[in-house]
């Protein structure tokens, strides 16, 4: 019985001395604790990257991630998901997030553009917009519910093509997994994906000019680890965050 | 009948020992009360948000009306799939000697197991473009499935047979085997045994199996939008109707959550009532 009682203790000890970091604030003031971030599913390896690197600027902190649809995390934000940062993939949902009361000052921190993706070395004779309405190629595209989406509409509206894709996909990531899979000939996504996909390579069009998205970040109003919070939204717009970024194929804000 | 029917509560009437059905002990009302609630909370906070002033209107748009139907269609298509080569696959299990039978009862569940995302991802490695049937069938015949009104049935049949293989493998093994014994050594063959005496002494089992495949096709998402993408009236069934919603207008979505569920509902209250009517 003594000796339960001993264990007891002791994890009641260690439970206690854990705790005492948790609130984000350690000895003399450094960061600790969880930061949790819920990023844009176009972000997975670029925040991925600069979360390694902020944890080793700030070896008490541990950094989480949530990739979805920027959507999705703003309705996950706006329905009390504990998350310290939001990094979304278009201005439209940090706005939702902002009216919302959950976020104050959203910062450009990277532009993304859209590229139409094919597989390595085809299909021939995909070299600009309007090469996509042809009905023998099966094309993906992003729902125009989420950003990835409304920017294909827009790129698409301003070349003058009418095209009826296979499929409206519910982010940029399946938009890419169904070309990588081979069920679809082409697909209209981010450059970014395409750098970070093997087996596909981009071909740019100039009216993508038009369907530039702004990657805006801020820190969230009630995030449990408010201290780290602030320092990762500074860390994303450090030059190196930006040298993670611009060498994933973003573009400098 | 009569072995049978020994089995329903409704002949304990005819005992000594009737129980008093309105009592109930605390150990098994309380848990009993308290997952009513965990089931049901979900279904009123969806009713609390309902933005009823505008649910007239999203019923008329054709959109609505359009991922509906196709939900519908597919889900009862998918169902009947699943008796079509379900009950057979469970009269195999309950009622035929093979080895390695148990491995082939855990290999049917595993999609129950399986992520209904991975099983999408499966389903167009096997039947995609370049899948290991799918090219084939390409190439022979210009079919493909993804994308495809019928690769949405394929998803759901994926999905959901397993429940009616468990439901109805559960009923066969429940079943009073000697009927059949009866009926072989008067003369019948196993093709007549099982259509004359095994499917009608199994029936409900088979109906509560087709209940929740039919139920489970229609809620179906992962499968779906993997292998068979989203494009409204092809393959945007209610269930992807209402994750897009979700993306840009909440309301929206429980409006589409809410048609969805009052379908379904209503399709399984008839059902109930029709099969508690038939003697």
């Amino acid at each position: 019985m003594r000796t339960v009682i001993a264990i007891a203790a002791a994890a009641l000890l260690a439970l206690t001395a854990c705790g005492a970091d948790a609130d984000g604030t350690g000895e003399g003031g450094e960061l600790g604790g969880a930061l949790t971030v819920f990023a844009a599913a176009s972000l997975t390896e670029t925040f991925t990257a600069i979360g390694e690197d902020f944890e080793a600027a700030h070896p008490g902190v541990e950094v989480a991630f949530s990739f979805a649809g920027s959507s999705s995390l703003a309705a996950q934000i706006n329905q009390g998901a504990p998350a310290d940062v939001f990094a979304s993939a278009a201005p439209a949902n940090m706005d939702t997030v902002v009216e919302a009361g959950n976020a104050e000052d959203p910062r450009t921190f990277a532009r993304n553009q859209l590229v139409i993706a094919v597989p390595e070395g085809g299909p021939d004779g995909v070299a600009a917009l309007a090469d996509l309405a042809d009905p023998g190629l099966k094309v993906a595209l992003c729902a125009e519910e989420v950003p990835c989406g409304a920017a294909a509409r827009t790129a698409l509206d301003a070349a003058g093509v009418a095209l009826t894709p296979a499929t409206y996909e519910t982010d940029v990531k399946a938009a890419l997994a169904k070309l990588t899979l081979g069920e679809v000939d082409a697909a209209l996504v981010y450059r970014t994906d395409v750098a970070a996909a093997e087996g596909v390579e981009a071909v740019e069009f100039p009216e993508s000019a038009s369907a530039v998205n702004d990657c805006v970040l801020a820190p969230l109003e009630g995030a449990p680890n408010p201290a780290a919070a602030e320092a990762f939204a500074a860390y994303v717009a450090s030059e190196e965050a930006l040298a993670v970024l611009t060498a994933a194929g973003f573009q400098a804000p | 009948m009569s072995t049978a029917a020994r089995s329903t509560p409704g002949t304990a009437r005819r005992g000594p020992r009737r129980p008093d059905r309105r009592r109930v002990p605390v150990a098994l009302l309380v848990p009993a009360l308290l997952g009513l609630v965990f089931l049901t909370l979900p279904l009123a906070g969806l009713l609390v948000r309902a933005p009823w002033g505008t649910m007239p209107r999203r019923l008329a748009e054709p959109e609505v009306l359009e991922a509906l139907r196709l939900s519908v269609t597919t889900a009862t298509a998918a169902t009947g799939l699943c008796l079509l080569l379900g009950v057979p696959l469970a009269w195999l299990l309950a009622r035929v000697d093979f080895r390695g039978k148990g491995l082939v009862r855990a290999l049917v569940t595993v999609p129950l197991v399986l992520p209904p995302v991975v099983g999408g991802v499966a389903l167009l490695l096997v039947f995609g473009r370049n899948g290991l049937v799918g090219r084939p069938l390409d190439e022979a015949f210009g079919v493909s499935l993804p994308f495809t009104t019928a690769g949405v049935v394929a998803a759901m049949t994926f999905v959901a047979m397993p429940f009616l293989v468990v439901a109805v493998e559960g009923a066969l093994r429940g079943a009073d085997a000697r009927y059949e014994e009866a009926a072989a050594t008067l003369g019948a063959g196993r093709w007549t045994v099982f259509t004359r005496v095994t499917l009608p002494l199994v029936a409900p089992g088979i109906a509560a199996g087709a209940v929740l495949s039919w139920a489970r096709a229609l809620g179906e998402f992962g499968a779906t939008i993997t292998f068979a993408g989203n494009f409204p009236g092809r393959t945007q069934t209610m269930p992807l109707a209402v994750y897009l919603a979700l993306e840009t207008d909440l309301e929206a979505a429980i409006v589409l959550s809410l048609i969805l569920l009052a379908v379904s509902v209503a399709v399984l209250a008839c059902l109930r009532d029709r099969w508690t009517a038939a003697p």
